[in-house]
């Protein structure tokens, strides 16, 4: 179970948008989160994936609280929660071919096999192998997102934190993203949070299981 | 039979040209538009097909949608016609905004820049971009803004032709005196909506309007972008949002692998849709099974080798879909009366 309890966040000065939010999200099952834009979806995802530290509250990981955020968090404590966001362009570095961006969480970890996984990864996120060598700004939106959640699932994170993940994409990239975490979820046992503005998508992919802030 | 569209819209005067006395002329008309990159460096010699072919009209009050995949070309469609493509695109065919009469159309793809910038871009086509409030300058008001919009397209100075823009876009005068940062997602929309009509143009193209906003601003959004299009003006809207496109399009453009595969009335083609792309791309919403289409869109360089050899390129990707007519190979869209179509006439 990742749970947080009694959040409170906000913006780097000032603005608070999280007070006092509860979530918990177990393994192995999609939970939809929904909300309208400004009620803090984003911030919860942040701190959710450990990579913004909370004003006040606790984030537990499989039972231990969560101490350090960013890089004050254990390796292995950042590596069970991946988060794939909205925009892909900002998240990836512009200089490197997309296959470095798979590789990159692989070689961090000093994984073995690397090769191999970028393979595995590339055919189970449905990314066009023969695009692994072509840089950010020569491939479309929903190509650039399909490598984000091959890096996001690359270390089989434990939790999974989808924020607006296909806020940008067409209606059948949208279903084939979604497809790829529902596989994560039967394969890997993952606990994934989607975040979204869109009720008809949270329905179609986590049935009555959505929680609104 | 086939027939061209002004043909048929000259038949059914009800189509798209209800408001109107009589048949009117087309304010904006694609014909064989195509725009074509040339890349360079470890790619030199490999051409990108970013639009091939492209046969669109758009009439007063018509809301026109042109819809598909990321990265199906129909953004670069959008800045070709505002003149807005990089120095390594080259353009052929034809894409004519028209005038009152055939003396006042003006070629877009060969315009210079002089015209473009002089008596395009603002006076005969207004832009609404993607993530429109970025687009804003932060340190200046709303007030000073549409303020210098209509300083520029009216040669005046005027408060009250600024109140007035405002008023149309349903924005409270008492707003305009707030910074970028303080209006809602809402109000700032509206501000660039009002900034996109100063000139009074006849065309509004917005290109990806709903990028990032949740779906009450799109709505909103799209219903202020619907209300635009009336006798004198239509709406070119570009979006990867099919629900978006359905809330207020009166017409819609499917596009796929750089060409147009499917046009019609809005209403026609989503309920009864000939493309086996355009049957994709609806299956593919979530409240209609969420299926995803199988495989991926060709590579935009690789798309003249594949014509040759399959047609329709989006056979090649998935052949035989159910409840469609058979592949005829022609990648050429054909008109049946008020629609058209690709390689799949009407079963
Ligand atoms: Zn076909």
């Amino acid at each position: 179970m990742l749970r947080a309890s009694g959040l409170v966040a906000g913006y780097e000065r000032g603005k608070r948008v999280l007070d006092g939010v509860n979530v918990d999200l177990p393994r192995g099952g999609v939970r939809g989160l929904a909300g309208p834009s400004g009620c803090g979806k984003s911030t919860l995802a942040r701190v959710l994936a450990l990579l913004q530290r909370p004003w006040a509250g606790t984030v537990e990981l499989d039972g231990s609280p969560i101490r350090g955020f960013r890089h004050a968090a254990s390796r292995r404590q950042r590596t069970a929660v991946g988060v794939v966001f909205q925009q892909p362009r900002p998240a990836v570095d512009p200089r490197m071919p997309l296959r470095r961006v798979l590789e990159e969480p692989l070689r961090a970890s000093g994984e073995r096999g690397v090769p191999e996984r970028v393979a595995e990864l590339t055919e189970l996120t449905g990314l066009d192998g023969e695009l692994l060598g072509r840089f950010p700004h020569e491939v479309s939106d929903g190509q650039l997102q399909r490598a984000c959640l091959a890096r996001a699932i690359a270390l089989r994170p434990r939790y999974l934190i989808c924020d607006e993940m296909t806020g940008m994409l067409d209606a059948s990239t949208t279903a084939a993203l979604v497809r790829v975490v529902d596989e994560q979820v039967r394969v890997e046992g993952t606990g994934v949070l989607a975040i979204s503005h869109d009720e008809s998508l949270l329905h179609a992919w986590a049935g009555d299981d959505v929680i609104r802030l | 039979m086939t027939r061209g569209p002004v043909e048929a819209v000259l038949e059914s005067p009800e189509e798209g040209g209800a408001l109107l006395d009589g048949p009117s002329r087309p304010l904006l008309s694609l014909d064989d538009m195509s725009v074509r990159f040339a890349l360079g460096g470890r790619r030199a010699g490999e051409t990108v097909h970013a639009v091939t072919e492209a046969r669109l009209e758009l009439l007063p009050g018509q809301v026109l949608a042109l819809v598909g995949e990321s990265g199906c070309g129909k953004s670069v469609l959008a800045s070709a016609l505002l003149g807005l493509l990089p120095a390594n695109a080259w353009l052929r065919g034809s894409a004519r905004v028209g005038g009152a009469d055939a003396e006042e159309d003006v070629e877009l793809l060969s315009a210079s820049e002089q015209v473009l910038a002089g008596r395009i871009r603002g006076r005969r086509i207004g832009l609404v971009p993607q993530s429109a409030a970025t687009h804003l300058t932060p340190v200046r008001t709303a007030r000073a803004q549409l303020a210098e919009a209509v300083r520029e397209l009216r040669g005046h100075e005027d408060d009250g032709d600024v109140d007035e823009l405002a008023g149309r876009v349903g924005l409270d005068p008492a707003a305009l005196g707030h910074y970028p940062h303080e209006l809602s997602g809402g109000m700032a929309q509206r501000v660039v909506v009002a900034s996109a009509l100063v000139g009074e143009p006849p065309v509004v193209i917005a290109d990806e309007p709903t990028t990032g906003l949740d779906r009450p601003l799109v709505d909103r959004t799209m219903d202020l972008l619907g209300e635009l299009a009336n006798r004198s003006r239509g709406v070119l809207l570009i979006t990867h949002d099919l629900s978006a496109a359905r809330r207020v399009a009166t017409h819609v453009a499917v596009m796929y692998a750089s060409r147009v595969v499917e046009t019609g009335p809005a209403d026609e083609v989503f309920d009864r849709p000939w493309h086996p792309y355009t049957v994709g791309l609806l299956n593919a919403l979530p409240e209609r099974g969420f299926e995803p289409i199988p495989g991926h869109p060709p590579a935009l360089t690789e798309l003249d080798a594949l014509e040759r050899e399959w047609g329709c390129a989006f056979c090649r990707r998935r052949p035989d879909t159910p409840g469609v007519a058979a592949c005829d190979g022609t990648p050429e869209l054909v008109s049946y009366g008020t629609r058209s179509v690709a390689a799949h006439p009407p079963c």
